[in-house]
């Protein structure tokens, strides 16, 4: 290999020109964007299945004194795009993508354990003439179950260099740096006319036999796994399990935790609080920014816990089989199988999941997708969520210690946010999005070890994003609502809760929430959760903290004091149907183009949700 | 005999002859492999029958019975799928 490159470079070591930009082309899953942040030591989102990368990202790797440019780019199978993820990435490649530099050279990165298929890809992608580099990641792998290749062979039939590297063991990678010193155009070969896929296939694997490929054993482990996780009756089983676990540990690690936190930053502010001399400041700190941040953050672990799983399940290549196992599901509603992976990450945040949507080749399977994610229950929901749950719900075990009521109930919500997407679904499928979908056909990827590592960054990745919300939206609007509520100024004095700005403003949509069963502060507090859910129990934090009824109580006990089980239940609902994010209805209109889409969104998730509501507080009220 | 994909038993392996699709349906499923020649063994079901996983070069590619239906094939002796050496 070394010495391949070295003798390539030294027939045309005077004709260099020095490259400063290159992309990573390769087929979905195939490691690329492991590989890209190796080389610019960025944290994209890596994950095991096909279709994470929808959107180019761009980064920098110091190569000896120079700043390279490195696009990292979707996952496709030929140039010849079906879907707007694979359109991105043509367009990259291209330089007609608004932006982004042209690359002037490229690394075709190719999974070595699949090599006869990937192989097709490199037909189209060397035809472009630009210096190319191929290499064989998962070398590991390929290793390891007693594959090999001749890369000099292959080398030599590509007409570009060769080298076998593994992304996630760093093993290889110097073959870039040499590359990127002095990359050669192609060597004119005989390509296959590189439209024509049939065309391709044949010659790759032509080309994988000329190089004496021998393919590693297929990966006994993942049929093993299968034979369970897809079996007919354990495969649903498993997937039931894992689910009830993962609420469980919400609630039986997550819940000791937070309220651990709780305590702690309680504490805190009362140590605080005696030397802070100015009335007026000490009220602002603790009951206006304290109350209000402190609240939020107290749902770090769960928030946390939740994204351990959700890393698990993406890490290990588990959630191509969960897409699997539910394709009944969205086959009965006419949506596409692959819409259920978007679906799936909605679970975390829909925002990346309405980009993931771009992987859907049909543009109004695409659309439903892009409109039913939403209500599939994303993480900031779970703040108000298991607030209202540990306030208003006993521990009881239902199954043993395997799953308790509390558990069961963050179920059942999830269950009803999923059950509204697919119902909405149903009904967009049969009438103004109806049409034929594309076949689906999904790859199933072998199971990997999730790492450490990227456990734990996904972890603090996701930790810091929350802190950085919490200290900045929920404390920007903490602060507003704690304003609020001492206007106006009555001789100099702040007034009475009740009858400050805050408390009016909060009286007059009393009339059209009073119906669902909530007070003037859950009103408050829905006003501003339209910027983001979880701002809903920072505005609660501030809001009890300066009604001196409740100023002394955790918030858990002061909405025990101040709401009604029906009322809290309809809340509960209110919360897993109505669209309270702008970062969604802002994602919705820069995939969709226009403002008709997010907007009906919006329209229709709230009533849904005020119908909710109000139906669930007057049932409940009726029986009591 | 010509067997439809779908009708392939667990274990059963069939080289495709024929896929009865719409132009883009068969250009998107030729990109996974799915064409004339292809030698495809029908390697899982989904726990409810449906869809159907096939191994085809060494990967693992789930179809739904609606398109499995539509690609027919004939039947073959299986062998390792995985050897591509000779
Ligand atoms: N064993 C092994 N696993 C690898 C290697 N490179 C990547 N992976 C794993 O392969 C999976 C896919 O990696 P990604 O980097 O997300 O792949 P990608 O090509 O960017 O995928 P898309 O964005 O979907 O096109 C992850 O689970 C990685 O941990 C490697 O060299 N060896
Ligand atoms: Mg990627």
């Amino acid at each position: 290999m070394n010495q391949l490159l070295q003798t390539m470079a030294d027939s045309t070591s005077q004709s260099q020109q020095q490259v400063r930009t290159v992309a990573l082309i390769g087929p979905p899953n195939s490691g690329k964007t492991t590989l890209f942040n190796r080389l610019t030591k960025l944290r994209q989102k890596v994950g095991n299945y096909p279709g994470i990368t929808v959107e180019q990202h761009t980064g920098v790797m110091a190569l000896s004194g120079r700043e390279i440019t490195i696009i990292d780019l979707p996952g496709v199978y030929s140039l010849n795009p079906h879907s707007e993820d694979e359109r991105v990435a043509v367009s990259v490649l291209n330089g007609s993508m608004d932006g982004v530099p042209r690359p002037e050279a490229i690394l075709l990165v190719l999974d070595a354990t699949n090599l006869t298929r990937h192989l097709t890809l490199a037909a189209p992608v060397i035809a472009l003439g630009l210096p190319t580099l191929a290499l064989l990641n998962m070398g590991d792998l390929l290793a390891g179950r007693g594959g090999s290749i001749d890369t000099v062979k292959l080398a030599g039939e590509l007409g570009v260099p060769v080298a076998i590297v593994s992304a996630t063991e760093g093993t290889g990678l110097d073959a870039v740096g040499r590359f990127l010193q002095q990359a050669n155009e192609p060597v004119q070969m005989t390509l296959p006319v590189v439209q024509d896929v049939r065309e391709c296939r044949r010659w790759a694997a032509h080309i994988a036999r000329e190089s004496a490929y021998r393919a590693p054993l297929p990966p006994a482990w993942t049929r093993r796994i299968d034979d369970v996780f897809l079996h007919k009756v354990w495969g649903p089983l498993v997937f039931v399990i894992v689910v009830g676990a993962v609420f469980q540990t919400v609630f039986g690690l997550g819940q000791p935790l937070s309220n651990a936190l709780q305590n702690l930053l309680a504490e805190m502010g009362q140590k605080v609080a005696p030397f802070i001399a100015n009335d007026f400041l000490r009220s602002l700190l603790l009951d206006g920014i304290w109350k209000g941040v402190s609240s939020v953050l107290v749902f770090l672990p769960q928030i946390l816990v939740l994204f351990l799983f959700i890393g698990l399940l993406e890490d290990s290549g588990y959630l191509a089989r969960a897409a699997l196992i539910a394709d009944r599901t969205m086959h009965s509603v006419g949506l596409n199988g692959k819409a259920f992976i978007p679906l799936l990450s909605a679970y975390a945040c829909a925002v990346p999941a309405i980009m993931a949507s771009r992987t859907i080749e049909n543009k109004r399977d695409r659309l439903a997708t892009i409109l039913i994610a939403p209500f599939m229950t994303c993480s900031a929901r779970l703040p108000i969520y298991t607030l209202l749950i540990a306030a208003f719900i006993p521990e009881r075990p239902v199954v043993g210690v395997l799953l308790g009521t509390r558990a069961l109930a963050m179920l059942l919500l999830y269950v009803l946010g999923f059950a509204a997407a697919i119902g909405t679904a149903k009904v967009l499928k049969s009438s103004v999005l109806k049409s034929t979908s594309a076949p689906f056909v999904l790859e199933l990827p072998e199971y990997r070890w999730p790492t450490l590592r990227s456990i734990g960054l996904r972890l603090t990745d996701r930790g810091s994003v929350f802190l950085q919300q919490a200290g900045t939206v929920i404390l920007c609007i903490s602060l507003f609502v704690w304003g609020l509520t001492n206007l106006p100024l009555h001789q100099g004095q702040p007034p009475e809760l009740e009858k400050s700005v805050v408390a009016r403003l909060g009286h007059f949509i009393e009339p059209v929430i009073r119906p669902l069963g909530f007070n003037w502060k859950i009103g408050v507090g829905l006003l501003t959760s339209v910027v983001a859910r979880e701002v809903m129990v920072g505005t609660l934090g501030t809001l009890y903290g300066r009604d001196p009824e409740t100023r002394s109580m955790s918030l858990q006990a002061a909405l025990q004091h101040d709401l009604t089980f029906s009322g809290a239940m309809a809340l509960l609902v209110f919360f897993a149907f109505a669209m309270q994010c702008t970062s969604t209805l802002a994602v919705v209109r820069r995939e969709t183009n226009s403002w008709k889409w997010p907007v009906i969104q919006f329209i229709y998730m709230t009533g849904i949700a005020f119908l909710g509501a109000f139906l669930v507080n007057h049932a409940l009220s009726a029986l009591n | 005999m010509q067997v439809r994909l779908s009708d392939l038993k667990l274990g059963e392996t069939a080289v495709i002859e024929e896929v009865a699709l719409p132009e883009s349906e068969r250009q998107l499923l030729m990109r996974f492999g799915f064409q004339d020649g292809a030698e495809v063994r029908c390697s899982r079901r989904a726990p409810l029958g449906d869809p159907i996983v096939y191994s085809l070069d060494g990967s693992e590619i789930a179809l739904r019975v609606e398109t499995a239906c539509q690609i027919l094939g004939a039947r073959v002796e299986s062998r390792p799928i995985t050897d591509y050496s000779e």
